[in-house]
């Protein structure tokens, strides 16, 4: 076993180099992560959340070998991600979101058979394991099918089969979830706690707030390239702690009304999240000071809808750690998708 | 014995996933027909008795060339275009095992060109089958296709590393069958093309067919060829290795 940690990051770094330019090329460099460093206890539920570009898939995709880290170290149940890859990739099972990644002209049987035989899953061992996981993941009956006529969270069921076809002992999932119906994400969370439950440590990252506050023992936010905090659900949420938040639905908020609002006293985040023709417009504020007539006053000639003003949430402390990590110009004006 | 049945599992499930490509089954449906074709006008007025066969044998290996060239050439691109590179990359196992039943496969994906032009040649222009040695033909045909999937592992693992593969690809079709004496006997080249030809599995895969059709020596041609096709992938192995490492590196292993 050796380590006990199942994860070990120290100061991971990851710089994308680039040429742009055709008559004139000119080198890019973009860095993704800058000094990440965190550890995740053997059996832990580990979640790594973020906004867009912040470096989530960047660093899973450091951990479970396919890219290399511009500098600093990592190691996975105790073997180095860059110089023992092969030992590391043994341990590791790794699902990302979307539609792609499957051998789509293949039934669901002859993909899971193709990468059991590439994991060297022993072949007395891999019908009843194959069996074990269409159970597990619901895909029981239509394995004979061919991918290419699945819907997405059937594509989405099959890649974490596939993922734990090795039984591995560290799970990555990145953004597991994304274009998957509530009820199969609902689905999604249950066999991820299961799996975590029955020891497998589980890397997750995920924008939905709902599935890491459930699922999550413990979560880092993750923002330019930086960990911004890390702790319990419960821990982040204090982030947030001596705040209030007034929600409002409005119809065609300008970008200036935005920063008006992010101007009046006591008003800590503004963030504007689009629901089609809908803009939910969230206003964090100190608690002690009413900013809803303010913030109705400032709104004034604009459509609305409903008023709402509550207690914060998670997803609350996460809109203020990520603006709080942002440029101040930049935080003023924050636009966060996090649904 | 476990990496063997992987390898055949493996290849199995690329042939399953190249054959079933609507596209690659329209080519293969008609290609065949215009290569029997070209083949029987080009040698009919020969009167040699093997000489229409030994044309659409040559017709035959061209379309497993092709098939080689463009399925091979293209493999990792295709992975990548797929968004499975990153799946077969992240296995346990050495690129080369991971990578070496898709280039095989596209080998066995071609031979249907090879059955299918001989087909159309029996039944649009009634080319008797009487290899001299079918026996010497089978094998000889057998080891071509291996031997030409490892050949597209070499071409997979350096083409990869060119930028404008895809280009230098078309390029090759047409006179690699030529300089391999696919179609017209190497004695008719320019002499410079000697070495060249010399040194490609395919044309000694073309020589061993042809022997096996018209008679002579079968089995030192399919020897050599077999050599050449293991240096091959010798050579295609070091380079996945570097090819892999290189992509973790530049993180080119993902479309985005």
């Amino acid at each position: 076993m050796g380590s006990d940690y199942a994860i070990e990051a120290e100061g991971l770094r990851r710089t994308y180099r680039g040429r742009t330019g055709w008559l004139r090329p000119r080198r890019t460099e973009v860095e993704a992560v800058r000094g990440v460093s965190f550890t995740v206890g053997r059996g832990e539920l580990f979640g790594l959340l973020g906004p867009n570009g912040a470096g989530k898939t960047t660093t899973i995709k450091m951990l479970n070998t396919l890219l290399l880290p511009t500098s600093g170290s990592a190691r996975v149940c105790g073997h180095d991600v860059v110089r023992q890859t092969r030992e590391v990739r043994r341990r590791i099972g790794y699902v990302f979101g979307g539609d792609r990644g499957l051998y789509d002209r293949l039934s669901a049987l002859d993909n899971l058979r193709y990468f059991a035989e590439l994991y060297g899953v022993a072949p007395r061992e891999q019908k009843r394991r194959i069996a074990e996981l269409l159970e597990l993941v619901g895909l029981a009956g239509r394995e004979r099918e061919r991918v290419e006529g699945y819907s997405r969270g059937m594509r989405q069921r099959l890649h974490i089969a596939r993922g734990l076809l090795h039984s591995p002992e560290v799970l990555f999932l990145d953004e597991p979830s994304i274009g998957v119906d509530p009820v199969a994400a609902r689905e999604l969370r249950r066999t991820v706690g299961d799996l975590a439950a029955a020891g497998t440590t589980v890397l997750l990252t995920t924008h939905y707030m709902a599935e890491a506050d459930e699922l999550c023992d413990r979560i880092a936010v993750i923002a330019d390239g930086r960990i911004q905090s890390l702790g319990t659900p419960a821990e982040l949420r204090h982030h947030a702690d001596g705040r209030r938040v007034v929600e409002v639905e409005a119809y065609g908020v300008p970008e200036a009304a935005v920063g008006a609002l992010r101007g009046l006293p006591g008003v800590r985040e503004t963030a504007i999240e689009e629901r089609g023709a809908l803009q939910l417009l969230t206003v964090q504020s100190d608690a002690h000071v009413d900013v809803q007539g303010d913030i109705l006053r400032e709104l004034a000639g604009i459509r609305l809808g409903r008023v709402t003003s509550r207690e914060p949430t998670l997803e609350d402390a996460y809109v203020a750690i990520v603006n709080a990590a942002r440029p101040p110009e930049e935080s003023r004006e924050a636009i966060v998708n996090a649904a | 014995m476990r990496t063997l049945r992987m390898l055949a599992l493996g290849t199995l499930a690329h042939v399953k996933q190249m054959s079933r490509s609507s596209f690659e089954v329209t080519i293969a449906l008609v290609v065949p027909i215009v290569q029997a074709t070209l083949a029987v006008y080009l040698f009919r007025a020969g009167h040699e008795r093997h000489a229409l066969l030994q044309a659409a044998v040559g017709a035959g290996l061209m379309g497993v060339w092709s098939s080689v060239l463009f399925g091979s050439g293209g493999a990792i691109q295709n992975q990548r275009w797929q968004g499975t590179l990153e799946m077969i990359m992240l296995v346990p196992r050495r690129p080369v095992l991971v990578i070496l039943p898709i280039t095989v496969a596209t080998g066995l994906t071609g031979t249907y060109a090879l059955l299918a032009t001989l087909a159309w040649g029996r039944l649009l222009y009634g080319i008797r089958l009487d290899f001299v040695h079918p026996v010497g033909f089978v094998v000889a045909a057998v080891v071509c296709i291996v031997a030409l999937g490892m050949f597209g592992l070499l071409l997979a693992s350096t083409f990869v590393l060119m930028r404008n593969a895809n280009a230098l690809t078309n390029t090759l079709e047409y006179p690699i069958w030529l300089v391999s004496g696919m179609l017209v006997p190497i004695t008719v080249l320019p002499a410079w093309t000697g070495p060249i030809a010399a040194v490609l599995p395919t044309t000694w895969g073309a020589r061993a067919l042809r022997e096996a059709t018209t008679g002579g020596p079968v089995w030192p041609s399919v020897t050599v060829c077999l050599g050449i096709s293991l240096l091959c992938l010798a050579v295609g192995s070091i380079s996945l290795t570097y090819v892999e490492r290189r992509a973790r590196a530049a993180a080119t292993l993902a479309l985005a």
